[in-house]
């Protein structure tokens, strides 16, 4: 059985490589510091751990001032509440200023599970991608996530990390090539392809793996990086395979399948289905459980792309 | 710089009411009364409290000053330019487009710290400078100009109960207290009375006085700097409008409106005449 981690654990991993390679890396925190896993840091830099409490809004513009003392401030939350509750805070005090500040979003997409719609964020990358200067990440396992991580304390301007609570296996293997904004091609196809961000990347991989029983040759794109978006990538696979089919665990309003559907229109439009939450909120269950009900699965992946072929010239 | 004597500042003050009033006029559009309500606050601060060098924007050891009521810029403008920080020419062109001075405050402005504009937020980025400059063992300090309406936000006490828990005493806030905001008397629209004692039991040090008296704001800047363990809160008590008659007789009309060139010379003639 493969090691299973949530992406927030990777992380909380690389606060702790940061706080002792950038003396200028502070965290800040809004009173749920071990469930976002900021409390390895705090345990060990103590003095550049502040907690807010539950004062996400303040949080966030506090490190804004902390980036234009020169800091490089990690700010942690839930998802919904670092970028609903403190959307105009992370609008004027962070993009808007371009400030060196890392926005953590834990608990992201229908995978928290139990706790139900209040705390299931499914619309972060929407509301952060369309904040110029913004950078949206998505990891799709925790070391993913920490490559993630230690790449933004080094990486200009605001971020958003999206990281979620369920613990997946580890399928990334990058070595030394992580790069922010630049899609990770896992699988060569050239009858479609499916582009995956976050935990989607796993259930692509499953879909990867069932399609080619079926005799259909299909490319893997992880797009950890929804915004800057690998134009290049997503043009040279609309070119090559001719259809797509995006899955990420987020509504499809405004989306990662948005963002892509934005490049193919505008550069080489081909036929495309989008995998993910179609405009609704999401409702208490277990993480898998709820996975497979809103049809985020290997099997809605692989029911799109048989919906696709159909449609391919 | 020799520090210049309240006769002096006063003087200064006259200048910048001018300014303000001439580049909104200028503009078409902007906050006037607030602006005006201000200024003997934003002088004191660059002319006498400080420690800055126009010469060197990014001087590390700088004091700071985040304008949180953002669309009162007009008269940070006026005083930055007045100080070195950019040409007094640019001061007529603001509001226009490609123009440093902006709407509301933005780091486009050299010696504009932050950008704000959406209330609420000046004093939290304040706070992060403020523990940033304990963090790297510095010795700068930190002021922040709220507005009273601006008081609504909860934000802002978010920001002061964080100030407090980190007892940030290198951060000195000033309300610039005129009573009104957009839509009449801050009595009527939302009560913010007993605003000391709300202070005081966030755990600030407040300082009472009339913002408009250069003597009672220098005194205030130099106590709250004596003050360890805790911020400092001065509730500076000012007239919405203040230095023109027919602005101050209706404040609240003249918050977002520039004057018309009429109503301009009669302002400027009316300043001159203080």
């Amino acid at each position: 059985m493969a090691n299973l981690k949530p992406t927030r654990d990777g992380f909380g991993e690389a606060l702790v490589e940061l706080g002792k390679i950038n003396k200028d890396v502070v965290v800040l925190s809004a009173d749920l510091t071990a469930s976002v896993r900021a409390n390895w840091f705090k345990d060990k830099y103590p003095e550049r751990f502040f907690n807010f409490g539950v004062a996400e809004q303040d949080m966030i513009s506090t490190a804004a001032g902390f980036a234009l003392s020169g800091k490089v401030p990690f700010a942690c939350t839930f998802g919904i509440f670092a970028s609903g509750r403190a959307w105009d805070q992370i609008r004027l005090s962070v993009c808007y200023m371009n400030l060196n500040v890392k926005i953590s979003g834990t608990h992201g997409g229908i995978s928290v599970g139990p706790d139900g719609a209040s705390h299931q964020a499914l619309e972060e990358i929407t509301l952060m991608r369309v904040l110029p200067n913004m950078t949206v990440i998505v990891p799709c396992d925790s070391e993913e996530a920490r490559l993630a991580t230690l790449a933004s304390a080094s990486y200009p301007g605001p971020i958003y990390l999206r990281l979620g609570r369920e613990p997946f296996p580890i399928i990334t293997d990058y070595k030394d090539s992580y790069r922010i904004g630049k899609a990770l091609r896992m699988a060569d196809g050239s009858d479609i392809t499916i582009i995956g961000t976050g935990v989607m990347v796993q259930e692509a991989l499953k879909a990867h793996e069932e399609l080619k029983k079926r005799g259909i040759s299909a490319r893997l794109l992880n797009l950890h990086t929804v915004k800057p978006i690998d134009k290049e990538e997503i043009i040279k696979a609309a070119i090559e395979t001719g259809a797509i089919v995006t899955a990420e665990e987020h509504t499809v309003v405004g989306g990662m399948g948005s963002a892509v559907s934005e490049v193919l229109v505008e550069n080489c439009p081909v036929p495309m289905r989008m995998v993910g939450i179609k405009d609704r909120f999401g409702e208490s269950g277990d993480a898998l459980e709820l996975m497979k009900y809103f049809g985020l699965s290997a099997e809605g992946i692989v029911k799109a792309a048989l919906e696709v072929l159909k449609l391919k010239k | 710089m020799n520090k210049p004597n309240v006769d002096q500042l006063k003087d200064l003050a006259k200048e910048i009411r001018k300014d303000v009033l001439t580049m909104l006029s200028e503009a078409g559009s902007g906050h006037t009364s607030g602006s005006l309500s201000c200024v003997e606050i934003v002088v004191a601060l660059y002319y006498y409290k400080l420690r800055h060098d126009p010469k060197n924007i990014k001087w590390p050891e700088r004091d700071r000053f985040i304008l949180s009521k953002g669309h009162t810029c007009p008269t940070l403008y006026a005083v930055l330019a007045r100080r070195g920080f950019f040409p007094c020419e640019a001061l007529m062109t603001l509001r226009k487009r490609g123009s440093i001075l902006q709407g509301h405050a933005s780091l486009v402005t050299p010696g504009c710290e932050a950008s704000t504009g959406s209330l609420g937020q000046g004093l939290s980025i304040a706070d992060g400078m403020a523990l940033s400059a304990r963090l790297d063992f510095k010795d700068y300090r930190v002021y922040c100009l709220l507005g009273d309406g601006e008081l609504d936000e909860g934000q802002v006490w978010e920001a002061a109960m964080t100030a407090a828990h980190y007892k940030v005493d290198n951060l000195c806030a000033i309300i610039d207290y005129n009573k009104q905001q957009i839509d009449g008397w801050t009595s009527d629209i939302k009560n913010l009375e007993p605003i000391k004692d709300k202070w005081l039991s966030f755990g600030w040090h407040t300082i009472e006085i009339d913002g408009h008296d250069f003597k009672q704001i220098m005194d205030a800047l130099d106590r709250a700097e004596m003050i360890k363990g805790k911020p400092t809160m001065i509730i500076a008590h000012t007239v919405k409008g203040k230095g023109v008659s027919f602005v101050e007789k209706n404040a609240p009309g003249y918050h977002g409106t520039a004057l018309k060139k009429d109503d301009l010379e009669k302002a400027l003639k009316e300043i001159e005449g203080l």
